[in-house]
């Protein structure tokens, strides 16, 4: 079980909280205008990274809020996680042993 | 009664004067409170204890702890609490133990499954794989059933448990894995200066090695005694918490480590009320392990009689029991911490027949001091064979020359081997936190690199040698764990006086001369893996450890491997002629040792499995005979049937209430969303398929939400409260997810609306009265608010009281009759429920289940999100294209509906049918084709999705989705069931009120 | 290929067992191969096998980053069935149980085949519902699968509890009887024997790390920890890794990899006669030849390749063990591991070419790719051969998703598979 850094209430355990999936997918502003290919991508295309992965996690059982999170899915480790709306944060390499503190 | 043949007059640890009565096999034997059962067998002399798994070989103890593979027993407190497979070294004597031996028929002496042994040849590594195969059915019909009666080890609990099973959650700064010497010095560090410690081990006793150590003076103490002191202070201490007989199992990620707590299995009458063990999930800011190191066996023939054990064995059946595992005791050393087994049972008088070390040199001081006992030491030696056959009576040992002759052969007699490789670090946890592990080449063994988790290991599992650098390795562990936990720490020094030897041996099969072994070198004692085993499995290409391990099954019986592994891997890499560490490690997997199921199951038995969801009036519904269903969480009544009455009568009973007076019905399962705000319209035109902005307050309107893929997701009435305010029903199942979805697009694609949502699922008790005498039912009970046609017509919805309860009346209708559903806060429900239920009982009323409610709205062709839908529906499919607002420029689902697959011909669309004799009533599910007989494959172009006998029509009805369905009214289908085709004529999904009069009363 | 039978066992048993072969060649690679299947798995070595046995493809290779068989293959708990909803799915998968009947035979290798039945349990009113649409349309599709009652359930399977004293009491269950269990390491060992005897050059401990494309844009060769090879068809059954192969020839696919785990109990004496499987509570239970009880669990909600899952889902699973089975709760477990399963929108696999001339994709399988590996294999080894699918994996492209061609067996049955 996985202890999640929750922006808004601090580090909780996984179970209160919800995965949601590739972080940074906006939806189209206007889906009409999409060609089937643009809309096929949107809708089922992910990236699925092996290493560094932005996420996105819900704090189902807390606050509720949505949020973001990197994580190394080579070891489960959190390097951070950020607010919606925030851009993704720039890291490279891989997360630390012991991970996010 | 047996007499304790074997015990020593003094000393070990336990209880001597307490005698503890025990059976065997149905034999009755006597052993002393402290012991085990594998140290009371052997104190009776008793040294065969088990049947291997393959060649049904005798077997006596290796061991004496958790890395035994041979003795394993069934325990049988009762029919209900056999346990098999435990270990006999692991299980605590109790007065009236009663336990047997297992994978023997008819008895253990005499097992005639030991043919095996003798047509070994017959079934080399993975022979199963190279035959059993003609003719075909032969391997499920013939061998299978023969193999699989031949394999498995016990015999399984056949009964329920009836025992109970606990489970906790902890948090520590410091959890220390394992109470030996580097753990203990560990905790003592750690908790010293106020960070908090849970300090566990497997054992029955804290102290693990230092419980074989008689001779050692620690800080100038005798052992014994520092340990007892230490162990004081810790119990003194407030942020300690000790657990012994608790084995660290598991570790997760992001330090969350298992331990299993053993209550009441060592108790001779389990204490009531108290589990008999307990998970305990440990979330540690630090971890110290101090997991020690377990001995390896020698690999050479005949290693596996009984009476051929591990010397570690010996010292601990010795020091800790007063067990002499012999009188004629052979031991072949292949590291000079085996000498102190000698030593040590020479002082108990002990005849050591020969120490022969398979090393050229020994370590010095353990040679000179055996010299000095008059003990004879032979080196550079290797073992060729042993004799006896339920219990080793002698041993031949010989040196090998360079060209593999033999020389210097010799057969000594004894009743005990002795044996030891050296010592492999128990790395399993350290390997489960995904630490990479480092190949000592000085020691021979893995330990401990890299670190991934925060912690740090101690003592022998990382290869420490000798009990001043265990224990002061331990303190510095200890210390910098409560560093890194953000406390503080206080490391220790130690001095020690003690003989010792090092535990570094080499890994692999001792020599011997040409290439076959004249007979069986156990590499895993108890899968019955040979040397040749796994030279079989080289040669025949399988190269990689892990293929070598599936092929041979080396390393998975229920030890896992523990005495196994290094000497497999010591041999392969001798074989390919590369360095071990190239030979590559299996994984080492949870748990360390076997886990009751139980412990993970918890208290979550029976209605603690799930939380139950009862509505607010359940208690009125179970008095009233109400038969429920599940339907998530919740508990629905689904019928309630009068005495003698089967689902069908009473439902047809309830339906034709419902149609001719007035039916109660509990809805308050439906999902609740309020939705609030100044762009709450804004909002639910965006994720809905129906435009919201003409909804006028006081008004209710059937909504259908679709996800971006354009299938139907949920539905459910909305109710405009307020300019601002919206009531948001779903279906039972659907509320968490759709509050979920909202709550998606609500934070991530439109944060600057301004929408509050909240679910009202629990506050609300929702009550459905439904029929034409509805109105009459209530009226007298709304304090004169009007609820007349006029004022609150269909699908409207006004604020009120229901007697003294504050109400949200809704005149809205799942059954095509006049209805209401009176929302009134969730504490008052029952009463409501209850005043509605006098005032009806005027007028018949009746209650109904889900079952009617099904039948009523499929009357009126009313959907069903999940049975007339199944996430591959489109709202036009399922007829409700009405509610789709084409004019709005987007919604959620918009866009995927004009994907080309979603507006071809041929798509199945929601049509009602009529079967030709109108008794039958289809089944749910059944597949309908358009030609009444085909050869399968069939041609379906549908299926039927809800299917009733109406009582008020006096036929049946039924709706299905098919092909290209509207285009085929008035058309015959068929419907292939096992006995011929039934014939259905294709009508419009609606079957009773077609034009809807009844809604408008 | 030396010949496997009693016969072989008798000899060897008189020779020392000093005659057995290597069941497959350690080979290096080559320079150059007609086509080469990356992912050394059940699928891979199937294919490469159809490939050689079936279409005359000899010149090719399997590359496998690790040991062959050490993916999902050696990690699943070898449910077989085919009792599938959609007619494409049950075409698929029966086509694989028909070729599993006679799998030990056509590769010499006894797999250990064994049609002992699958049971799935229903356990509410919507799955009575969900389970009966299933049978009637297998039946039309020619798949057995038949209805039992709760006492017909406790009859094929005794251990079963079907009192209501459980928190969702047995309603009723379906059964498959061709349905069952294989031993998993023996189906990649008996393709790789097979496939090699016919020449195929299987390379362990090779991974690959790019693909190389021509100016067209077709693929013309993989990298490799072990070198450069060219080829001009590269057939991809990597599971859980598909979407990094497939990103080094910038095809994105429609995946998610995520932890699954398994667990076996302590070896005992026979005590379950089939398979049965819970949806509804994620329960997945059969005893193996060994002994051991095999269960299955359900997946992490996150994308994961560490191949490990957390505690909480096995408990949850050994929790519904226990209220199927309330005697196995003194049971012990004796071994736990993850995989990495690749999962699609729709739960159903991708057997298809790709936008890359010359790559081909068998992924997607998520938790159920064990038993499809015979047929599965074969029908990506015609995708290959002809490049064009066979009319049975027709269906399954990538391009489906964007067309909303979706074969979604899990929202129809609203279950996991």
């Amino acid at each position: 079980m996985l202890v999640i850094h929750c922006p808004y209430c601090g580090p909780r355990p996984e179970l209160e909280f919800r995965h949601c999936g590739q972080a940074h997918i906006a939806r189209p502003l206007d889906p009409s205008a999409q060609t089937a290919d643009e809309w096929g991508e949107y809708l089922y295309l992910r990236e699925n990274p092996k290493g560094m992965h932005a996420e996105r996690w819900r704090h189902m059982h807390g606050c509720g809020r949505f949020f973001n999170a990197l994580r190394d899915t080579t070891t489960d480790f959190f390097v951070t996680t950020y607010k919606c709306g925030e851009p993704r944060p720039a890291v490279s390499g891989t997360a630390p042993a012991g991970g996010q503190r | 009664m047996s007499q304790n043949t074997c015990r020593t007059a003094a000393g070990g640890r336990i209880d001597r004067s307490r005698l503890v009565n025990f059976t065997f096999d149905g034999k009755a034997f006597t052993g002393h409170v402290g012991d085990t059962l594998a140290s009371a067998l052997l104190a009776n002399g008793v040294h065969l204890v088990g049947r291997s798994f393959k060649y049904h070989r005798p077997r006596g103890l290796l061991a004496a702890g958790v890395e035994e593979p041979n003795a394993l027993v069934a325990v049988v407190r009762d029919t209900a609490r056999r346990t098999p497979n435990l270990r006999a070294t692991q299980v605590e004597l109790y007065e009236g133990l009663v336990a047997e031996s297992q994978n023997r028929w008819p008895s253990l002496q005499f097992d005639v499954g030991a043919v095996n042994d003798l047509l070994s040849p017959l079934f080399p590594a993975g022979f199963y794989y190279k035959t059993f195969m003609w003719p075909r059915k032969a391997w499920h019909q013939v061998f299978e059933p023969v193999v699989r009666e031949a394999a498995g080890l016990g015999k399984p609990p056949t009964e329920p448990d009836p025992d109970t099973y606990a489970q906790r959650f902890a948090h520590c700064d410091v959890l220390v894995v394992g109470a030996g010497p580097a753990g203990i010095a560990a905790a003592l560090a750690a908790s010293a200066k106020g960070a908090s410690v849970l300090l566990c081990d497997e054992q029955p006793e804290f102290g693990g090695s230092l419980l074989d150590e008689p001779n050692a003076q620690v800080n100038d103490h005798p052992a014994a005694e520092w340990l007892k002191a230490s162990l004081a202070t810790l119990r003194g201490r407030a942020n300690v918490t000790l657990l012994s007989r608790t084995t660290c199992f598991g570790y997760f990620a992001h330090n969350m480590l298992s331990l299993n707590e053993r209550l009441t299995e060592h108790q001779a009458t389990p204490m009531t009320g108290v589990p008999r063990e307990r998970l305990w999930q440990v979330r540690a800011k630090e971890v110290v392990l101090a997991t020690g190191a377990i001995e390896r066996p020698l690999v050479f023939p005949g290693n596996d009689r009984p009476g051929v054990m591990l010397a570690s064995a010996a010292r601990t059946f010795l020091n800790r029991y007063g067990v002499k595992v012999g009188s004629r005791v052979v031991l072949v050393a292949g590291c000079d911490a085996a000498y102190l087994a000698a030593f040590e049972l020479r002082a108990a008088g002990v005849k050591i027949e020969r120490i022969a070390d398979i090393r050229p040199a020994p370590g010095e001081a353990v040679h000179a001091a055996a010299l000095s006992a008059g003990i004879a030491v032979s080196t550079g030696v290797t073992v060729l064979g042993t004799f006896g056959w339920l219990r080793v009576t002698g041993i031949t040992l010989a040196h090998l020359a360079d060209d593999g002759s033999v020389q210097d052969r010799e057969t000594l007699d004894c009743d005990a081997v002795l044996m030891s490789g050296g010592y492999t670090p128990t790395v399993h946890l350290f390997s489960q936190s995904r630490g990479k592990l480092r190949f000592d080449e000085a020691q021979q063994v893995f330990v401990p690199g890299n670190s991934v988790e925060r912690e740090r290991s101690a003592g022998a599992c990382c290869g420490t040698d000798g009990l001043r650098a265990t224990l002061e390795e331990g303190s510095q562990a200890g210390t910098s764990a409560a560093e890194a936990a953000g406390k503080a720490g206080s490391a220790e020094g130690y001095h020690v006086q003690l003989l010792e030897g090092s535990m570094v041996g080499t890994p692999g099969v001792l020599p011997q001369p040409g290439n076959i072994p004249p007979s069986k070198a156990f590499v895993d004692f108890q899968n019955d893996v040979t040397s040749k085993d796994l030279a079989l499995a080289m040669r025949e290409g399988f190269e990689s450890v892990e293929h070598i391990k599936r092929y041979t099954t080396n390393g998975m019986a229920t030890d896992q491997g523990k005495t196994s592994n290094m000497n497999s891997l010591g041999f392969v890499s001798a074989e390919k002629g590369v360095a071990l560490p190239k030979a590559g490690l299996t994984t080492f997997r949870m748990p360390y040792t076997p886990i009751t199921f139980g412990i993970f199951a918890g208290y979550d038995r029976g209605d603690l499995f799930d939380p139950v969801r009862p509505t607010p009036t359940h208690a009125w519904a179970v008095a009233n005979g109400a038969v429920f269903e599940d339907v998530g969480l919740w508990k629905r009544s689904r019928y309630f049937p009068r005495a003698g009455e089967n689902m069908h009568a009473a439902v047809d009973r309830e339906c034709l209430a419902v149609r001719n007076s007035v039916g109660l019905f509990d809805a308050s399962t439906l999902g609740k969303i309020e939705v609030v705000g100044p762009d709450a319209a804004t909002f639910l035109n965006r994720l809905y398929v129906n435009n919201f902005n003409t909804l006028a307050e006081g008004k209710c309107r059937y909504g259908i939400l679709t996800r971006e893929d354009g299938f139907v997701y949920d539905d459910g009435v909305i109710a405009r409260l307020a300019e601002d305010r919206f009531h948001v029903t779903t279906t039972t199942g659907g509320a968490p997810r759709v509050l979920h979805m909202m709550e998606d697009y609500l934070q991530t694609e439109w944060p600057d609306l301004q929408v509050w949502l909240t679910s009202t699922t629990e506050q609300w008790s929702v009550i459905a009265v439904q029929g034409p005498k509805a109105r009459e039912v209530i009226a007298p009970l709304v304090n004169g608010l009007d609820v007349s046609n006029a004022a609150l017509p269909h699908m409207s919805m006004v604020r009120g009281m229901l007697g003294d309860i504050p109400m949200l009346l809704m005149r809205v209708s799942f059954t095509g009759e006049l209805g209401y559903e009176i929302n009134v806060p969730a504490g008052h429900g029952q009463r409501a429920w209850e005043m509605v239920w006098a005032a009806g009982l005027a007028y018949g009323m009746t209650p109904y289940g889900t079952e009617t409610m099904h039948v009523l709205r499929a009357e009126k062709g009313y959907v069903i999100v999940g049975q007339e839908t199944d996430g591959t529906v489109t709202p036009d499919d399922a007829g409700l294209g009405w509610a789709v607002a084409k004019s709005k420029p987007d919604f959620v689902g918009k866009r995927s509906l004009a994907r080309p697959a979603l507006v071809a011909k041929g798509r199945k669309q929601l049509v009602g049918l009529l079967t030709a004799e109108p008794k039958t009533v289809l089944e749910e599910g059944a597949q309908i084709a358009a030609v009444p007989e085909q050869p399968v494959p069939m041609k379906l172009i549908g299926h039927v999705t809800s299917s009733y006998h109406s009582a008020v029509l006096g036929r049946s009805i039924a709706l299905a989705l098919v092909a290209d369905g509207r285009a085929l009214m008035g058309q015959t289908v068929y419907i292939p069931m096992p006995g011929g085709a039934i014939a259905a004529q294709v009508v419009a999904p609606v079957f009773y009120d077609t034009e809807g009069a009844k809604l408008h009363v | 290929m030396q010949k496997f039978s009693a016969w072989s066992l008798l000899k060897e048993a008189f020779g020392g067992q000093q005659g057995w072969q290597p069941q497959w060649r350690r080979a290096a690679p080559k320079a150059e191969y007609d086509a080469i299947i990356v992912g050394g798995g059940g699928h891979g070595l199937g294919a490469a096998y159809y490939l050689a046995a079936e279409h005359g493809l000899t010149n090719i290779a399997v590359v496998e980053k690790g040991w062959i068989g050490g993916g999902n293959t050696g990690r699943n708990t070898t449910i077989i069935r085919s009792n599938y909803l959609f007619n494409e799915s049950a075409q698929l998968y029966d086509h694989s149980v028909k070729l599993w009947e006679t799998l030990s035979q056509v590769l010499n290798y006894n797999v250990m085949f064994s049609p002992r039945g699958v049971m799935m349990l229903a356990h509410t009113v919507h799955d009575v519902q969900v389970f009966k649409r299933h049978i009637h349309a297998n039946r039309a599709n020619g798949v057995d699968n038949e209805w039992l009652t709760p006492e017909e359930a406790k009859a094929f399977c005794p251990p079963l509890n079907i009192g209501d004293d459980i928190r969702y009491p047995v309603m009723g269950a379906a059964l498959q009887r061709r349905g069952g269990t294989a031993r998993h390491d023996a189906v990649a060992w008996g393709y790789a024997r097979a496939a090699d005897a016919l020449g195929v050059d299987i390379i362990e401990n090779c991974e690959v790390t790019g693909i190389r494309r021509d100016a067209n844009g077709a693929v013309e060769g993989i990298e490799t920890t072990r070198g450069a090879i060219r080829t001009r068809k590269v057939g991809v059954s990597a599971a859980g890794h598909s979407s990094v192969v497939l990103g080094m020839a910038g095809v994105k696919l429609p995946l998610e990899s995520f932890p699954l785990q398994a667990l076996v109990s302590e070896p005992v004496k026979p005590a379950f006669p089939c398979v049965v499987m819970s949806n509804s509570i994620h329960a997945y239970i059969s005893q193996s030849d060994k002994g051991e009880l095999v269960i299955g669990a359900s997946s992490d909600s996150y994308n994961s390749y560490t191949q490990r899952g957390s505690l909480h889902i096995n408990a949850h699973t050994l929790a519904a063990i226990c209220e199927l089975f309330p005697a196995f709760r003194r049971m012990r477990m004796l071994r736990n591991w993850g995989g990495i399963v690749d999962v699609t929108p729709d739960r159903s696999p991708i057997i298809a070419k790709t936008p890359v001339k010359g790559l081909y994709v068998n992924c997607g399988w998520g938790t159920g790719g064990f038993k499809a590996t015979p047929g599965s294999a074969h029908v990506f080894a015609h995708t290959i051969a002809h490049d064009e699918p066979h009319a049975i994996n027709a269906p399954f492209t990538i391009e489906r998703f964007r067309d909303g061609l979706l074969i979604d067996e899990a929202a129809a049955a609203a279950v996991a598979h």
